[in-house]
């Protein structure tokens, strides 16, 4: 039993890190939630865009020599603003056909971005290095050292979580989206704008994705399928949250991150399959997901 | 109106002809014609490493074989494989049976590598593998059609793993990519480093692909307190390991880190700040002597800016030995018989810039030194692409694996 209590306190910071990797599962699901449940459509360029926001910040500070924290909220909007063109000029032409077209449609503008860039930026990745102030949160406790960049990640990500929960559930404009997107005709009946509505919402949904490639971009080298490689993974999440439940993504992200580095201790070539195997079990049992209504 | 429809009529019937005459020369060219297929990842995580600049490498090995001036023309012809076995596949079929291509070159990844080399020696055709590592193809899937050129898994194993003893690592703990490249390259390794007196004290098996995170691993890897981490692993895991090994502090309390499988654009990437200290073993550094930097300087600008990785001059290389051989023995021989042309190749002693002076022996392994080298810190860099100090070199005698230890038919027989 002891030697169980001291394995545990040793295998702690690996799962303070798997908390801190759920911090960017819960936000690009977080961000998908958000589209789904308010367009209907499964924004399978959401990698691509998150992918789009490291890119941004490293070619503003290539470039323009404009810094981390502005650029924190530039790539952002500008990905955001890619986003809105996006959906004013395709997604939004497919919202009265089948799932099926909006995957594919963003499925294709995914392959068509990460190609883009692959052919301008090569397949290695750029390196972006995160501001020196951060070293003042360097964590270091025996053993074990923890990055100050990774303690902000835990921080900014849990707080634009929250924030989003709040404006969704909270606020007039969140019960405005919550109306529109159970009875659109009627909300547009009260003399709302709800195409607009839904731009926007996209456009904040890719701004989250380019919000947490911001916040990728000193941990992983920057490169085209950076988000390629955490897109399905977080597809899982989604789904094991519940498809288009917002505080069910935030959990679920989180929650997932925590299972991750207990597995990454203790049996680490399943650590990429635990999550696939909770999904099965989540659909099999709740088909609607463990935050879902069915 | 008539005269229209006539003219429009008499346009349609002589169709078939206009349609017919090139492909009638094209045939009565083609058996003067060498037409080299370049098959590698044109899309992901091999590509700066191969890709667009091994074609590059090709055309100007061509250029500089002066087989046209001979009176042989030579097609260039290039596909991605997505580092998938059956994209590979097929690509190489329709290539070998239907586009009538003589020889494939290139073929990093080490799955599509082995099918590849399966097929070539089916048809009868010719095989100059540069970017794959497994060292099988010179071992149990050796063939009369196939040269493995550039580096192999036990190159590696022993250039970096035995070097790495010798300078003061006793204590190893791997972390491996968990499929069969990393598996084999973990093993390698461990042969050198128990042979040199050192012990491995762990391993952890990392899920390929899809790991982006290995902050865990290299603290399991720490908490192990061996003297060096061997990342058995490439391309992006190898970067992320590395860049996520800085960012944690892993190497502070004097732990090395070994890169098994590094290519000069991963430090690139990387850049020297975190990637400083790192040991690595190549056949090619584009910096090394003077031939290397004229060569360097001759492939003009490479895609992406990138200064030429060793897989890439192996292509250049490899092409440039075939073509001789092709002069050699004429066209006609060659093209009929793609293990006549590798016999001719290995019967003649290799010289280029990139590699120096070399030989392929009978099991298909082009012997040339291989080089340990140690990354520079920015501190000693004095211009761009200067990453590397040479730590040691491997004679070409010593670098590659004994040619009775592999278990290759053809050296039985």
């Amino acid at each position: 039993m002891e030697d169980l209590l001291f394995e545990l306190q040793l295998a702690m910071p690996q799962v303070i890190l798997g908390v801190i990797n759920g911090a960017f599962y819960a936000l690009l699901s977080l961000g998908l939630a958000v589209i789904f449940g308010m367009l209907n459509v499964i924004n399978f360029a959401h990698g691509a865009q998150f992918m789009m926001g490291a890119f941004v910040a490293w070619m503003l500070l290539a470039f323009l020599g404009i810094g981390y924290w502005p650029a924190l909220i530039l790539a952002p909007l500008i990905v955001g603003l890619v986003g809105v063109l996006m959906e004013r000029l395709m997604i939004s032409r497919l919202y009265k056909l089948d799932h099926l077209y909006g995957l594919l449609l963003t499925f294709g503008c995914a392959l068509v971005i990460e190609g883009l860039f692959r052919n301008n930026f090569g397949s290695s990745g750029q390196r972006y290095t995160p501001p020196r102030e951060f070293q003042a949160l360097n964590l270091e406790i025996g053993d074990f050292f923890l990055p100050g960049y990774r303690v902000w990640v835990l921080i900014a990500a849990t707080a634009v979580c929250l924030a989003t929960w709040l404006v969704i559930e909270k606020t007039k404009i969140g019960s405005y989206l919550r109306a529109a997107t159970e009875r659109p005709q009627l909300v547009q009946a009260f003399g709302i704008n709800v195409p607009l509505m839904m731009t926007l919402t996209y456009g904040a949904g890719v701004a989250l994705a380019a919000f947490a490639g911001v916040l990728a971009a000193p941990i992983y080298s920057v490169h085209p399928a950076m988000g390629a490689n955490f897109i399905i993974t977080v597809f899982a999440v989604v789904v094991i949250g519940g498809m288009g439940s917002i505080a069910g993504s935030i959990v679920t992200g989180f929650l997932l991150g925590f299972l991750q580095g207990v597995t990454e201790v203790v049996y680490p070539p399943f650590s990429q399959t635990v999550v696939f195997v909770i999904m099965a079990i989540v659909l099999l049992t709740r088909p609607a997901g463990l935050f879902g209504r069915a | 109106m008539t005269m229209n429809r006539r003219t429009l009529l008499g346009a349609a019937a002589t169709a078939p002809v206009w349609g017919a005459l090139p492909f009638r020369s094209a045939r009565a060219q083609a058996a003067n014609t060498i037409r080299i297929g370049v098959l590698n990842d044109q899309s992901s995580l091999y590509r700066d490493i191969s890709g667009p600049g091994s074609t590059q490498a090709v055309r100007l090995a061509i250029q500089e074989s002066g087989i046209t001036q001979a009176g042989i023309n030579v097609e260039v012809v290039q596909a991605d494989h997505q580092n998938r076995p059956d994209v590979g596949s097929t690509v190489a079929r329709q290539w070998l049976d239907r586009d009538g291509v003589d020889v494939i070159v290139d073929v990093p990844t080490s799955s599509v590598a082995l099918a590849v080399n399966t097929l070539v020696r089916e048809r009868n055709k010719v095989f100059i593998n540069s970017g794959a590592a497994t060292s099988d193809l010179t071992g149990s899937a050796c063939t009369p059609n196939t040269i493995h050129w550039t580096y192999d898994t036990y190159m590696l194993a022993k250039g970096t793993g035995g070097a790495m003893v010798a300078a003061g690592g006793r204590t190893w703990f791997f972390i491996t990519a968990d499929y069969a490249f990393g598996h084999a390259l973990e093993r390698d390794t461990t042969t050198f480093v128990n042979a040199a007196g050192g012990r491995v004290v762990g391993s952890v098996r990392t899920p390929f692909p899809g790991t982006t995170d290995f902050s865990s691993f290299l603290q399991q890897a720490q908490r192990s307190r061996a003297q060096v981490i061997g990342l058995a692993n490439a391309g992006g895991d190898t970067i992320n390991s590395i860049k996520q090994a800085g960012e944690f502090r892993i190497t502070r309390g004097g732990t090395k880190l070994a890169g098994l499988l590094v290519f000069v654009t991963d430090v690139h990437s990387l850049g020297l700040e975190t990637a400083q200290g790192l040991v690595l073993t190549e056949t090619f550094y584009w910096d090394l002597n003077d031939r290397t930097r004229a060569f360097t300087q001759r492939l003009g600008q490479m895609p992406g800016n990138l200064r030429p990785s060793m897989v890439q001059a192996g292509c250049y290389s490899g092409v440039l030995h075939y073509l001789k051989a092709v002069r050699d023995m004429g066209v006609a021989a060659a093209k009929a018989s793609g293990a006549e042309a590798v016999a001719r190749m290995k019967a003649m002693p290799t010289s280029d810039d990139a590699f120096g002076e070399g030989t392929i022996r009978p099991d298909g392994r082009k012997i040339h030194p291989a080089y340990l080298f140690e990354v520079k810190t920015p501190q000693e860099s004095r211009g761009a692409w200067d990453y590397y100090k040479l730590v040691s070199t491997i004679p070409a005698n010593e670098a590659f694996r004994p040619i009775n230890e592999g278990g290759c038919a053809l050296v039985r027989s």
